[in-house]
């Protein structure tokens, strides 16, 4: 495995390669894209994006956790969490490419 | 939301760009991201979130309608892990 670490410059990048944009508004678009994905997510809506996977935001009930290393207990309030799901697409390319 | 309307938003909000060309855009976006993991690599997308690969080792698995043993492959699966800010976002503290 080459475990390279990919980031937002890596998306632009792929971006001004597709079209002819300039870096800049190739990084600004990347952006964009994030911040709508994660303003449907806060607003409680479900991105489904299809061949990709879904994001879904999950309410959890507040329970009463414990500290592992003191065994002390500790209350944990409700809160919201958010979970992917890969699409077939996804996991079958991932599993395909790492397969020795 | 899905991918079709997340285009249209990207659309709205840049009138110059061609509706083909935003299409483009949002695709490769996605497929840069499984494209990375297939190839075993990470994505960290600060404050939203980073698609990292597991490993998955090889076990023995049950036909749950036979009870029958079954050998199951090692093999990889992709992981999201969301970002501190999206997190604290999504519980109104940012």
């Amino acid at each position: 495995m080459s475990e390279k670490t990919l980031t937002r410059l890596d998306l632009s990048e792929a971006v001004f390669r597709e079209v002819g944009l300039s870096r800049n508004d190739s990084a600004q678009l990347v952006e964009s894209v994030l911040t709508h994905m994660s303003d449907a997510l806060v607003d409680g809506e479900q991105v489904k994006i299809s061949s990709f996977g879904t994001f879904s935001v999950r309410d959890k009930a507040a329970r009463v956790g414990r500290n592992p290393k003191t065994g002390e207990e500790v209350p944990i309030s409700p809160r919201r969490v958010l979970t992917f799901r890969p699409s077939h697409l996804m996991k079958d390319r991932v599993a395909d490419g790492n397969r020795k | 939301m899905i991918r079709s309307e997340l285009i249209q938003k990207i659309a709205d909000e840049n009138p110059h760009l061609y509706q083909r060309d935003v299409e483009k855009i949002v695709n490769v976006i996605f497929e840069e991201i499984i494209e990375a993991m297939a190839r075993g690599d990470r994505v960290e997308l600060r404050g939203f979130g980073a698609f990292s690969v597991k490993k998955r080792d090889a076990r023995t698995g049950r036909n749950p309608r036979t009870g029958e043993a079954v050998d199951v492959e090692e093999k990889h699966v992709p992981f999201f892990k969301t970002g501190k800010l999206l997190r604290d976002r999504l519980n109104g503290q940012a």
